[in-house]
Formats: C-alpha cells, sequence, structure tokens
C-alpha cells in the first residue's frame, strides 16, 4: 500500500505532538509514566506510516534490523543496573549519532539530485554523528573503566584537533562543489570519527556527566542535521527537541560544578590555588565518633538531612540507607535527602539509585530547596560525599573550588560524616568541615556504619 | 519541504524544547536524558525508507546499520526509561 506525502506529514505532526505532550508529562513524577507511553506511541505512530513511503520496496531488511535492535535493546534496558545509568546513555548517545551517520551516507549515496542546502546537511550529519559515535564509545569505555578515567593526550593534540575540524569543514565546501565524490565523503567521515575520540580522551572521569549531556545533544542535533537532508519534519523537530534538552543538562552540570564549558572541552582544571596543608586543616580538631554516639544524637533528632554522594552507591547501601530513615521516621523523626546536582555520575541519577531503594520522591530535595534549611536541621548526615560540601566553595575565594554550589551542610547543628579516611574528593582538597565544631567523624564502610547505626538506633 | 520552511521548524522546536525542558525537575533528568534517547531513535525513520529501498546493496548495508541502531535506542530507551519512571511512582 501506499499513501501520499501529505499523509505521512500529518502522521509525523502527530508523531511530533505526542513527544511533546511525552516530554512535558515528564515535568511531575506522577505524569512521568504516562508521558514516555505517550512518546512510545508517536514513535509507533512515525515508524507506522514510514513503512507505507512510495520508496520502500522491500521489507525483509527492516524486519532484520528491528528484530536484531528490538533484542539489544530490551536486553540492555532489561539488564542495565542502576549504577551503570550513564553508561547505558553514553552508550545510546553514541548509537543515535551513528544511526544518524548512516542515515545521511546512505541518503548520499543515493546521489539523487542534492542542492547545497543538502550536502551541507549531509554534511553536518555526518560530521556530528560521526563525532558523536566515537566520542560516546569513549564517554562509556571510561564510565565502564575499561580505559583509564584520567584526563589522556598528546602534545599538540589541540592542533590536531584544529586540523581536523578545519579538513572537514573544507570536505563539506568540496562535496558542494562536486557532489559525487565518496573518496572525500570517506574523509570526512573518518576525519569526525578521529575528532570524536580525540574530543574525549583528554576529558577526565569527574567531568563525564558534562560530556554525556552535551553528547546527548549532539545525538539530537545529528538526528535535525538527518532530517534537513531527507526533508523530513518529524526528525527536524524531534532532532531540535533533544538537542535542546541536552543543551540545558550540559548547562546544568557545568554550574553545578563551577566550571565553564570549554574549560571541560578543553580538560583545563581550575587553578590549584595556594596548596592547602592537609595537617594544619585537620590537626587536633576532628572528632572521631561511634554509631552508638550516633545513634544516641539522632535519637532526640526533630529533623535530619541525609546527603547521599556516589561513595553510597558504590557500597550498595541505599537500601540500608532508607531503613536507617525508615527508624528515624518511627522515631517521630524528620528525614529528608539533600540531593546536589552532581550527586551521582549523571544528571539526576542519585534520585534514580535513591528511587530505586523505595525512597519516596518528595524526600529527594534539591540544593537550592535544602540549602534554607540546614539552620532548623538538628543533624546532617554526609554519606560518601565530599567536594559538594566543602566550605571552602563558599568562603575562601582563593580556593579553586570557590563559587561552587555547595550544599550547606555546616550549618546544621550537628553534621555526621561517614567516610573510610580523611582523604580528599575528586578536587584533591582537604574539607574544612571535618574539622568544625559541630562535625562527627564516623570512619568506616559506608554501608557498615549505616547497618550500624540503624541497630544502634533500634536497640536504644 | 523548502529550506527556509525547515529551518523555521528547527529554530521555533529549539525554543519550545528550551521551554519544555526546563521544567522538567532535577529529580527525574536521569530518566529525561533516556527518553530522549528514545524519541532520538526517531532517525528510524530514515533508516527504514534506506533499508527498504531499492537503491543499491551498499544503501541497503547502511540502511540496516542504521536501523538495527535506531531501534536499539528506541526499543531500549522507552523500556529503560519506563523501568526508572515505574519507580518514582509508587509510594
Amino acid at each position: 500500500m501506499q499513501i501520499s506525502d501529505n499523509w505521512i506529514d500529518i502522521a509525523y505532526l502527530i508523531s511530533a505532538v505526542l513527544f511533546v505532550l511525552g516530554i512535558k508529562g515528564l515535568t511531575k513524577p506522577k505524569t512521568a509514566v504516562r508521558g514516555n507511553l505517550l512518546a512510545a506511541a508517536g514513535m509507533g505512530v512515525a515508524c507506522v506510516i514510514t513503512l507505507l513511503h512510495r520508496d520502500i520496496v522491500t521489507y525483509e531488511i527492516i524486519i532484520a534490523g528491528v528484530i536484531v535492535g528490538g533484542v539489544i535493546g530490551a536486553i540492555l534496558a532489561k539488564k542495565v543496573q542502576m549504577t551503570a545509568m550513564p553508561q547505558l546513555v553514553a552508550l545510546l548517545n553514541g548509537f543515535g549519532g551513528g544511526a544518524s551517520f548512516a542515515v545521511a551516507a546512505a541518503e548520499f549515496f543515493r546521489g539523487g539530485h542534492p542542492d547545497m542546502v543538502g550536502i551541507i546537511a549531509t554534511g553536518a550529519a555526518v560530521l556530528i554523528g560521526a563525532v558523536t559515535l566515537t566520542g560516546s564509545l569513549v564517554a562509556f569505555a571510561k564510565l565502564q573503566e575499561l580505559i583509564d578515567g584520567k584526563p589522556m593526550g598528546f602534545p599538540g593534540m589541540k592542533v590536531v584537533n584544529a586540523i581536523l575540524l578545519i579538513g572537514s569543514v573544507l570536505a563539506i565546501a568540496y562535496l558542494v562543489a562536486n557532489p559525487g565524490t565518496p573518496t572525500v565523503f570517506w574523509a570526512l567521515a573518518i576525519a569526525a570519527a578521529v575528532l570524536g575520540l580525540l574530543l574525549v580522551l583528554p576529558i577526565g572521569g569527574a567531568d563525564m556527566p558534562v560530556v554525556i549531556a552535551l553528547l546527548n545533544s549532539y545525538s539530537g542535533l545529528a538526528a535535525s542535521a538527518a532530517g534537513f537532508v531527507m526533508g523530513n519534519s518529524a526528525l527536524i523537530v524531534t532532532g531540535s527537541l533533544v538537542g535542546a534538552s541536552g543543551l540545558i543538562l550540559t548547562q546544568i552540570m557545568c554550574k553545578a560544578m563551577n566550571r565553564s564549558l570549554t574549560n571541560v572541552l578543553f580538560g583545563v582544571m581550575a587553578e590549584a590555588g595556594e596548596a592547602m596543608d592537609q595537617d594544619e586543616v585537620y590537626e587536633g580538631k576532628i572528632k572521631s565518633t561511634s554509631a552508638e554516639e550516633v545513634a544516641m544524637v539522632l535519637e532526640t533528632a526533630q529533623r535530619v538531612v541525609i546527603v547521599p554522594g556516589f561513595g553510597l552507591a558504590m557500597a550498595q547501601a541505599q537500601h540500608a540507607v532508607r531503613d536507617l530513615a525508615d527508624t528515624m521516621e518511627a522515631n517521630g523523626t524528620e528525614v529528608e535527602y539533600a540531593i546536589h546536582p552532581v550527586a551521582g555520575r549523571m544528571p539526576g541519577h542519585m534520585n534514580v539509585l535513591l528511587a530505586e531503594a523505595e525512597v519516596p520522591y518528595d524526600k529527594l530535595k534539591d540544593m537550592d530547596t535544602i540549602n534554607p534549611t540546614f539552620e532548623q536541621t538538628d543533624v546532617a548526615i554526609v554519606l560518601g560525599a565530599n567536594d559538594v560540601t566543602n566550605p571552602l566553595a563558599r568562603e575562601d575565594k582563593g580556593s579553586p573550588i570557590y563559587g561552587m554550589p555547595i550544599l550547606n551542610v555546616d550549618k546544621a547543628r550537628t553534621v555526621v560524616v561517614v567516610k573510610r579516611s580523611l582523604s580528599p574528593g575528586f578536587a584533591g582538597l582537604p574539607n574544612p568541615l571535618f574539622a568544625k565544631d559541630n562535625t562527627l567523624m564516623l570512619f568506616g564502610d559506608g554501608k557498615g556504619a549505616v547497618v550500624d547505626i540503624t541497630t544502634a538506633l533500634k536497640e536504644g | 519541504m523548502d529550506f527556509v520552511s525547515q529551518l523555521t521548524l528547527f529554530v521555533l522546536a529549539i525554543f519550545l524544547g528550551v521551554e519544555l525542558i526546563t521544567k522538567v525537575p532535577p529529580t527525574l533528568h536521569t530518566p529525561l536524558m533516556s527518553g530522549s534517547n528514545a524519541i532520538s531513535g526517531i532517525t528510524l525513520v530514515g533508516a527504514l525508507i534506506a533499508a527498504g529501498s531499492d537503491a543499491g546493496l551498499l544503501i541497503n548495508v547502511l540502511g540496516f546499520i542504521a536501523v538495527v541502531l535506531a531501534t536499539i535506542n528506541v526499543i531500549g530507551g522507552f523500556m529503560v526509561t519506563n523501568r526508572m519512571l515505574a519507580m518514582f511512582k509508587r509510594k
């Protein structure tokens, strides 16, 4: 069966509307599941109607591809651990870029009568698509610890990147003048693929949340460019929605880490201020405590705020934390969670990890909401978080992290920090919070310590 | 569709995207990213046309690769987003 292009375009419009309604659903946890289903329905409409397109004459290859991709996708979605979500999103970003690349390539080799706009769009889709594909694979490998998370590079790397980028743009210009030159096309593809590798290799593990968000944006832009190539409204609209989403999340992450996007992209770390002597900060001021003592403090507390960091998730302690919170709540204590934007390894990651442990989402408070409440908080429990609680970011103008938004846990009446040792976080700085008069350090394994506190609290 | 109307769509959709996405709370940012992975699998429609055309082997091979990758995004993206959102739903 074949239908006219008008009907196909109207169906694409319907699916674009469903995508918009789907994202709108994601603005509230209550409507989010329905939103996701609406978006999926939009995808269904777009795919089914495309199958009726007059250019499609054979279905074998389509069916084979859908089965292979569907099985892989379903397995990934079912098996992935919530802690590994950043890796999965990195991988999916890469596949999105790869798909746009392949679609643009197919369109290029089909020939036809491409105009200047068509060729430029093809070039853009190939360039962005290939960069997204290889860049995301590097991000995936770093997050999965297949390769070292440390920044990697060689002298002159930036020059090489600049040459690759300029060369790619020149290749696109050449294709505009001579549309049918496959060698130049493949040269462009290879240059872009290498560029993707070299762009992400020098970025350190701590900056990965920014990179994933940015590659998310690229994958959308690549889809949009593919839409320009094919004159397909569904791809253009959807790709730009995703592109905007990734850009906003990139911005949020950069702000939360006090890093400019250029610094992240070029692997520039903040200037180390005058070296702070760890001993000077900590000496004689650290008060070590025990689980029983913490339980005694918690017993009389009216309000407790738990500050989770990724260390907590690495120790798989989310369920233990929820047990502790349940015990405190049974005691009549109000318990909330303070979530810093970079608490996890990607935007919103910590919220998902706690939701998995059945922590109600309305207890998860973002930084701006929770910060004014620390002064009325009896106990703040810091679990596996470090730099995001460092008062130097607020007070010491000479500090490399000065200006980074932090959780003001030091304003709570008592601060309990659960940590293995006094070792510094990603920023490599001592944390004066640990030496404050109102801070108690509970040294030990995060999960074990939380379980011990809960037990002591139940017995007490 | 001519270039100017394409560009119009693109620019307006970016503005719409910015307005929409800024309203998504931080709690849902991870599902937002996996969900947008799924939505960017819309490239599948282009992939279907390439894979199902009779324009030659190279086109079909590229189309097949694109169909596989885009389907992983669509199926994997929507399913994993659903899995996460279900955890937020229960009280």
